[in-house]
């Protein structure tokens, strides 16, 4: 079971007090979109083994969304920011990057 | 024959004798033993039967890794099926019974399997089960059932106590053996939080029983010590009989404490689940020791050379008179030298090293043991006992050199490490060739949130098998006797033939032989985790403790492969089985989960309800009269409502305030139809679609003020609908003005529903609720009776009806007012099930029943709640696909029998001709389906293909007992079309 820390809060968390929300950074397609891109908008997803980038509501404390981005092989957790972002923080980034030389970056 | 011996017996008080019964005879044991060493100690060795051939079973070990020994544990609403005898502690009283055998342990039918052996290979309930689907229905399976299953499963509740608990450590060290000791010393000195827990009732692990010397003191004085030390310690806690389950993410661990299985009754909780978070767990949960696999070693009287010596020391048992130990490796001359100790004759050591001239054999030679090495177990001659051992090379087919008569053979085939802590959460194992063991890899443990290790390994369980190494591994001076290295011997003899093999164990508990792993990797089975399933290997209770690292060996073997190659099947939690009650701890009964009240929610109990659960709420589904049945009682407020008046308690709606600069904006987001443009002061019934497409919830909105809207929400999607809110707010649409609160609870709200509601509401007074003040579709605040009250003329039923929402400490006030002024227009409260046939009358759709998460709005006729000048909402373009579209999708329509019954719920309408799976093909199913009162019939709604263009059309939908159904497709508003009752 995941800890991870909620940035509003600014406390550790059990995975018990989260709702999880599937990947980030998602964009959405509405009306106008083609049917590939509403298909991979609303149905592909990375599922890495490695570096993914996750949303996470703290459900049952403060009940803001937060994004995490986490190793889902080793488990450790590069680092959670605001879901009021449309990218990553350039320093999560650079982090992870340092971290995992071979990941091919967020997008 | 196994007997208590005269003296000795460090864990056993011989002036506290303790009474219990095995298969209903009385026994004699004494405080500290265990079932195992109890029953052993009266002399009986025959205790079980296999779970496949029915073969005589006996002990073989003494701790957590014995296969062969569960019984029926306790009687009645405490009868607890598959307890390992050795790891239940004795208390005086106890019932126990030996399992899987008929009509008795001695003399048991089920052993004919044993004879046909051949008929039961590896993979054999594939193999035969296969072979039609019909014959598994109708043969095998009722056969299988019958004879399948260990122990008897209780047939009550079970009475007793659980619970669970939380802690958080540093240090959580999972073994409390010497290696346990010295890792919960060393991190207590360093001032760190420490759990320390053990699984058994002792410290001190298997040191008091092999001896040696640890800063010279003997290992037992040594452990008395240490824990005197620990317990002074204020940051250090001392767990026995308290087993480490799991380690999993993150260094959550689960921990199961045995709290009081061995002292029933004592009012305490059974078993308490520990839910902990540690920095680290260090892992100290030593090693098991192997079996060898050689032809009768399931024999009873055959036993892990480990456990000989525990019943001789630990608890003054013999498992015989007459050892012969059988090994590959010198610590088990340790058990020789015991017994020795203890008086018993050892009548040769069988060695499969082609030398044994360590000092451990030395000094049994010493004794005048007669010591034979490069030599192995042919077979195992007894029954139900061990009577004799053909003796033969171990380099050879299995030529008899000699026969020896025994009573017990302690067999030993090196120590496996107990890794599985280490791999729970993702740590890897690497194999040592020398040792020929599986050990943890220091260099890629099981990692937590910033990278570091959440589990290390300390002691045995990392490989530091002998004393010495431990002692060396802790930097502590201290250890035992040296030892020569061990010889990787599987099976036994090198070249054993077939008609040995068949009778070679691996997995003494679910029957898994050396032939059938050879036979799986004949037949193409590569993969140790498919070895595993086809063969059953390690699948039983213990879960492979001790088959396997032996069966890989041999599946190696038998491809040829070194065993690395092959690696381990994978280490799941827990540890050891745990209680289903320590698992459900105390959610259970009135407390398995919360329970909403409305306001009214007691008023209702006194009243004569008959619940219904909604969510965690209970909603009245309807309140019978004496003498009344359900049907009869829903009838009378259905009719009563349509004639008089009802009251209903609506206060689970959910209430859902939008409030913001762009509020409307956000709605109209969220709802199909268009909100931004509903007036102050009216209502609008909306939908709600994911954004795939499908209805996910319903409800009125009412626009309370310019820049604030109130959505109503289903009883069970309030909290979830608020969510779905949030998420489109916080992370799409975050820079948009909008705040939203669920105030759900904050507000009771009661439906007065019915042709005489206005009369009882101007019999309150403080408002006017005429029409022409409160037309249909709007609200208005007021004082109503003295009640601070909105009130919304929004109908479900048809009906003349007022929804009246008060501050929620007032509900149950104006609730019993509402309930008394309303005797003189015969008001009645009524349910949800009257509340149901009454919008299925108007062909009101309900989420959950029309909606099933396939649903469009589209679907249900619902196309002019969908707004077709918004550029987008939630759901539209997913709306747009083809699928979508499709002409064919089925749509509602109403459904009426042709003779006036009911519809059985959920059946479907067939169609001509059948799809390729040879099933009729069909054309739409029954969403909802009731009898009105009122109309004197059934009704029912449905999807239908091309449903409303075929009005009149008659459908077949067959329901049980291959009864067919006529019903006619009809408009589903069944009851004042026209609309004219609503909006009076």
């Amino acid at each position: 079971m995941l800890t991870l820390t909620c940035p509003y809060c600014g406390v550790t968390v059990e995975e018990t007090e989260l709702y999880p929300g599937g990947e980030a950074h998602l964009k959405r397609f509405g009306p106008g979109s083609t049917d590939a891109e509403f298909e991979s908008y609303m149905f592909a997803r990375k599922n890495p083994k490695g570096v993914h980038f996750e949303r996470w509501r703290h459900a049952y404390g403060c009940g803001k969304w937060f994004l995490a981005a986490r190793d889902t092989v080793t488990w450790e957790v590069f680092g959670t920011y605001s879901a009021q972002t449309p990218e990553p923080p350039a320093a999560l980034v650079a982090t992870i990057k340092q971290k995992r030389p071979g990941w091919e970056g967020w997008k | 024959m196994s007997q208590r011996l005269a003296k000795g017996g460090r864990l056993i008080d011989r002036t506290k004798p303790l009474t219990f019964t095995f298969n209903s005879t009385r026994y004699t044991g004494f405080a500290g033993d265990t079932l195992a060493s109890a029953l052993l100690g009266t002399g009986k060795s025959l205790l079980g039967r296999s779970f496949k051939y029915h073969r005589p079973r006996g002990l073989v070990a003494s701790g957590v890794e014995e296969p062969n020994v569960l019984v029926n544990l306790g009687e009645g609403d405490r009868l607890e099926p598959d307890q390992r005898a050795t790891t239940t502690e004795l208390f005086d009283g106890a019932v126990a019974a030996s399992q899987n055998h008929w009509p008795s342990l001695a003399f048991d039918v089920g052993a004919i399997n044993d004879y046909a052996y051949r008929m039961f290979p590896a993979g054999f309930y594939y193999k035969t089960f296969m072979v039609s689907t019909w014959a598994w229905h109708k043969i095998f399976e009722p056969i299988v059932r019958q004879a399948a299953g260990l122990g008897a499963a209780p047939r009550r509740a079970d009475p007793d106590r659980y619970e669970q608990a939380y802690a958080y450590c540093d240090v959580l060290v999972a073994g409390g053996g010497v290696a346990g000791l010295m890792a919960a010393l060393k991190a207590a000195k360093e001032g760190k939080r420490v759990i320390l827990a053990e699984q058994t009732a002792h410290w001190g692990g298997r040191a008091p029983v092999d001896g040696g010397e640890i800063e010279g003191m003997a290992p037992e004085a040594w452990v008395k010590k240490t824990l005197e030390v620990l317990g002074a310690m204020d940051n250090v806690r001392l767990m026995t009989r308290t087993m480490v389950a799991g380690v999993h993410d993150h260094g959550y661990v689960i921990v199961y404490e045995r709290v009081a299985d061995h002292t029933p009754g004592d009012d305490r909780p059974r078993h308490r689940l520990w839910r902990v978070r540690a920095g680290v767990t260090k892992v100290a949960t030593g090693a098991i020791e192997r079996p060898l696999a050689f032809a009768g070693n399931d024999i009873p009287g055959v036993m892990l050379a480990s456990a000989v010596r525990d019943y001789i020391v630990n608890w003054a048992v013999s498992p015989g008179e007459e050892i012969i130990v059988v090994t590959n490796n010198d610590d088990a001359y340790r058990t020789a030298l015991a017994a020795l100790k203890a008086g018993l004759k050892v009548i040769a050591v069988l060695d499969a090293r082609p030398t044994a001239n360590g000092p451990l054999a030395e000094a049994v030679k010493a004794k005048g043991v007669r010591v034979m090495p490069g030599h192995a177990v042919s077979k195992v001659r007894g029954k139900s006992k061990v009577v004799a051992v053909e003796i033969c090379k171990q380099e050879s087919a299995g030529e008899v050199v000699e026969v020896l008569g025994c009573d017990v053979v302690a067999m030993s085939g090196g120590w496996s490490p107990v890794v599985h802590l280490y791999s729970h959460a993702g740590g890897k194992v690497l194999w040592d060739e020398a040792a020929a063991m599986f050990r943890p890899d220091p260099a890629r443990p099981p990692t937590g949130d910033k990278a570091q290790p959440i589990a290390e390994v300390v002691g045995a369980a990392n490989g530091a098998l002998t004393l010495t190494a431990l002692c060396a591994e802790a930097g502590l001076a201290g250890g035992a006797e040296a030892e020569a290295p061990l010889a990787p011997v599987w099976v036994m003899p090198a070249k054993a033939k077939d008609k040995l093999k068949f009778k070679a164990f691996l997995d003494f508990q679910n029957d898994v032989k050396v032939s059938d792993v050879q036979l799986a990797a004949r037949e193409g089975y590569a993969s140790v985790e498919h070895t595993k399933r086809y063969t059953t290997l390690g699948m039983a209770t213990d879960q492979g403790k001790l088959s396997n690292i032996n069966g890989l060996a041999v599946l190696s073997e038998a491809l040829g492969q070194p065993i690395p190659q092959t690696g381990t099947t994978t280490f799941r939690p827990p540890y050891t089985p745990i209680s289903f009650g320590a698992i459900t701890g105390e959610a259970r009964g009135e407390i398995f989960q919360p329970l909403r009240k409305t306001p009214m929610h007691g008023w209702h109990e006194t009243h004569g309800v008959h619940w219904e659960p909604v969510g965690l709420w209970r909603r009245p589904y309807t309140y019978p009269r004496a003498g009344e049945g359900h049907r009869d009682s829903v009838n009378r407020e259905i009719v009563n409502t349509r004639t008089n008046v009802g009251l209903l308690d609506a206060s689970t709606l959910g209430k859902i305030v939008v409030n913001g600069p762009d509020a409307g904006k956000f709605l109209d987001m969220m709802y199909t139809n268009m909100m931004s443009t509903l007036p102050v002061g009216k209502c609008r019934y909306g939908l709600m679609c994911s954004d795939n497409g499908f209805l996910i919830d319903d409800g009125v909105v009412v626009r309370l003020s310019e820049d604030t809207w109130l959505c109503h929400t289903t009883s069970g999607g309030a909290d979830h609908i608020h969510a779905h809110m949030e998420d489109w707010l916080q992370c799409e649409w975050w820079d948009w003005k909008v705040y939203t609160a669920n105030l759900t609870e904050e507000y009771a709200q009661i439906a007065v529903v019915g042709p005489k509601a206005r009369m009882l509401l101007e019999k309150l007074g403080g408002m006017d609720v005429s029409k022409e003040a409160l037309p249909f579709m709007t609200f208005k605040e007021g004082e109503l009776g003295g009640f601070p009250v909105r009130i919304y003329r929004i109908s479900f039923s048809g009906e003349l009806s007022y929804e009246i929402a008060v501050p929620a400490n007032m509900g149950l006030a104006l609730w019993e007012k509402l309930n008394e002024a309303g005797a003189a227009f015969s008001a009645m409260p009524y349910g949800t099930e009257a509340l149901h046939v009454m919008r299925a009358e108007k062909g009101f759709i309900m989420i959950g029943d029309e909606t099933d998460g396939t649903v469009i709005p589209q679907d249900l006729g619902l196309g002019w709640a969908i707004s077709k000048k918004k550029e987008d909402y939630l759901g539209k373009r997913a709306q747009a696909r083809v699928h979508m579209t499709d002409p064919d999708r089925w749509t509602l329509v109403g459904l009426e029998t042709l003779d006036g019954s009911v519809l059985p719920d959920g059946v479907y309408a067939v169609d001509e001709g059948v799809n390729e799976n040879n099933q009729r093909k069909v054309q739409g199913r029954v969403t909802s389906t009731y009898y009105s009162p009122v109309l004197n019939k059934g009704i029912a709604m449905g999807l239908v293909k091309h449903g409303p263009s075929r009005m009149g059309e008659v459908l077949d939908f067959p329901a049980d007992n291959g009864v067919v159904i006529k019903a006619r497709i009809c408009d589903p508003v069944f009851y004042d079309k026209a609309g004219e009752k609503a909006d009076v």
